[in-house]
């Protein structure tokens, strides 16, 4: 008994997690990177419920008021509250961001993982991966956008729909940078003595996969998150701000900002805000992702 | 070498077929209509005859050849007749718009100068501004100017140009008044004047271009110089006695340009997608607008057509990246 907790006393000096976090607190950028993006979403988050006005809750007599206490970020032609609709659209495009995110990675990993580990299959999936990489992205993200918006928003409801379609299509056209690296390092781990240690005790592949490969490719996941994050914040705001993205009255940012431009000659101030949303948050993960990194890998600090 | 480029230039044709396959069945195959705006009125025989007009009446496999062919080889015959006054292409089917029952590729034509100007000047300025920022940020590692450097590279890369365009309008068109908000694309330079008013349209386009741009390749260029700096053979330069100029410029930097310069080609053609927003934004009718009214207006052989010379694009642009990596590096070569 005594003998456990010695052990696990000792494991956690040695903790990597414990390692990895102390280098990450060295790094300031990243750290004010994790704690502004840690606000923002607590923001969009919590927000909502404390403040009193509704993203949707139009109120004529008091449009186009620039900021004051009542409304501190003004509302907008419809008189409604900039502030509460730049919340209701934080919400959106940071799940949207978070799910696309997730789904690219589940592909992403899946892809590297059996390419890495499976000879067979690994000359064809990394042919298919180049094929992907070589496919024009934006464009065919805009088509997408116009061919399956109708069908979708039928059978699942307009903001429903939309938002599978953006976030499936945001996924299956991202995927292609996290499966390259996780192909790497998994060729680099399959050779190393300890797989070779647990299949002669009579491992079976999925057993390896899951207990001793995966585990050890998470710190490439995990960098590739934070930028996937920030990659479909993007895209999808770029979408919305094409007039592809999410229904008009359905706030996200870039739809923010794409009424916004509408309104540039009048009020040039109302664009400010949700491209700051946008820029600051993309901003932030972007340093939370370099200092990860980093903290990861020790070997490439500092570049 | 020779061996390696004929290789990879075969292998290009399966992967842009398979791209021309995919954009023609996820157009075709998506559950929508062409003939969705048609007035209820007209009957339904008289529609039938419209979808055959249209090309839509044939089989899948036959409508793919056959644009395939007008791709690749009549369209080139055009071109080439164009160049040299010949008569290869008379009598034969061109791509056709539903838009403007033109041909695509005039109206591409037409469209691609103004997106070229834009968007190679743009590419030009950023690469010019980046490779100093890069190259001095890595010399001076930690100092203020690395510092300041990396902070404004990191925000270059994270602010979307459909932020920073629509930002600098309202600074220096709306408030300020300095500059056009819009791109007028029928202005001629003629003499000074002209030639300034073009110099003023086009800063704030090629300016939000070009700081993507910059982003990426400084932070590119000053990892790689970073890479070489610490090597053995820049401290045996410093211990010849060679010039701290000649140890950077000439010894670290030749070899550093290397990952550099294939990132730079291959970037050529992402450059493209960023510039089918900030042709929205800044009204430029070039080739990505033309794609997004093309969208708008579900006119699919335009969408394709466009969609594919983009992928071409990056095809090409790839082939050209590795292409110079084994030339410029002759440790790399796949023979």
């Amino acid at each position: 008994m005594t003998d456990n907790v010695q052990l696990s006393a000792l494991n956690k000096t040695n903790n990597k997690w414990l390692d990895v976090w102390n280098e990450f607190k060295n790094h300031k950028g990243a750290l004010a990177g994790a704690i502004i993006f840690a606000l923002i979403v607590i923001l969009v988050l919590l927000g909502p419920f404390v403040w009193p006005y509704e993203a949707n809750g139009i109120n004529i007599r008091i449009r186009n008021q620039g900021p004051s206490l009542a409304h501190p970020l003004g509302t907008d032609q419809l008189g409604r509250d900039t502030l509460a609709r730049i919340m209701a659209g934080g919400r959106t495009s940071i799940t949207v961001g978070l799910t696309a995110m997730l789904l690219s990675l589940f592909l992403g990993t899946l892809i590297g993982v059996v390419a890495g580990y499976f000879k067979k299959l690994d000359s064809a999936l990394m042919r298919f991966t180049d094929l992907f990489l070589s496919l024009p992205l934006l464009p065919l993200l805009l088509v997408m956008m116009l061919l399956f918006r109708e069908p979708l928003s039928t059978s699942f409801g307009p903001e429903k729909g939309m938002f599978i379609l953006i976030v499936v299509s945001i996924g299956i056209t991202s995927w292609m940078p996290t499966a390259r690296i996780v192909r790497g390092d998994v060729l680099a781990i399959k050779e190393r003595e300890f797989i070779l240690a647990a299949r002669s005790i009579g491992g079976t592949d999925t057993k390896i996969i899951f207990r001793h490969i995966l585990p050890n490719v998470l710190s490439p996941i995990m960098v590739s998150a934070t930028l996937g994050i920030a990659n479909a914040i993007i895209t999808e705001s770029a979408l919305s701000f094409l007039g592809l993205g999410f229904p008009p009255d359905f706030p996200t940012w870039g739809r923010l900002l794409n009424d916004a431009v509408d309104y540039l000659q009048q009020f040039p101030e109302r664009v400010f805000w949700p491209g700051l949303a946008i820029s600051l948050t993309v901003l932030s993960i972007n340093y939370l992702g370099d200092g990860l990194r980093d903290a990861l890998d020790p070997r490439i600090r500092g570049r | 070498m020779i061996t390696y480029i004929v290789r990879r230039l075969l292998l290009a044709i399966p992967t842009l077929l398979f791209i021309a396959a995919c954009i023609f069945l996820l157009l075709n195959l998506a559950p929508n209509d062409p003939m969705a705006q048609v007035p209820m009125t007209i009957p339904p025989d008289v529609k039938e005859k419209m979808r055959e007009a249209l090309g839509l009446g044939q089989p899948l496999h036959v409508q793919f050849l056959k644009w395939v062919i007008q791709f690749f080889w009549v369209e080139p015959q055009v071109f080439f007749d164009y160049l040299f006054n010949t008569s290869f292409s008379e009598g034969k089917q061109r791509i056709f718009s539903w838009q403007t029952r033109s041909p695509v590729m005039d109206i591409v034509v037409q469209r691609l100068p103004q997106t070229l100007w834009v968007v190679g000047m743009s590419y030009i300025v950023g690469i010019l501004i980046a490779l100093p920022i890069g190259i001095y940020s890595a010399y001076r590692q930690y100092s203020v100017f690395d510092q300041v450097g990396t902070f404004v590279t990191m925000v270059g890369y994270s602010v979307p140009p459909f932020f920073s365009g629509v930002f600098v309008i309202v600074l220096f068109s709306v408030q300020l008044g300095w500059l056009p908000s819009v791109y007028d694309t029928l202005h001629e330079v003629v003499d000074w004047e002209t030639f300034k008013y073009q110099f003023r349209q086009m800063i704030m386009p090629v300016m939000v271009l070009a700081l993507q741009t910059t982003a990426q390749i400084s932070r590119f260029m000053r990892s790689s110089m970073l890479d070489n700096l610490n090597q053995d053979y820049v401290r045996t330069a410093r211990a010849k006695g060679l010039s701290e100029w000649t140890v950077v410029a000439i010894h670290v930097l030749r070899n550093s340009m290397i990952p550099v310069v294939t990132v730079i080609a291959l970037g050529i053609p992402s450059i493209f997608g960023g510039a089918i927003i900030t042709e929205q934004v800044f009204k430029v009718n070039g080739i990505g607008q033309q794609l997004i009214n093309a969208i708008y207006a579900n006119d699919l052989p335009t969408v394709q057509t466009i969609t594919f010379m983009f992928a071409v694009l990056i095809v090409f642009f790839n082939l050209i990246a590795d292409i110079l990596y084994g030339i410029l590096d002759p440790r790399i070569r796949y023979d």
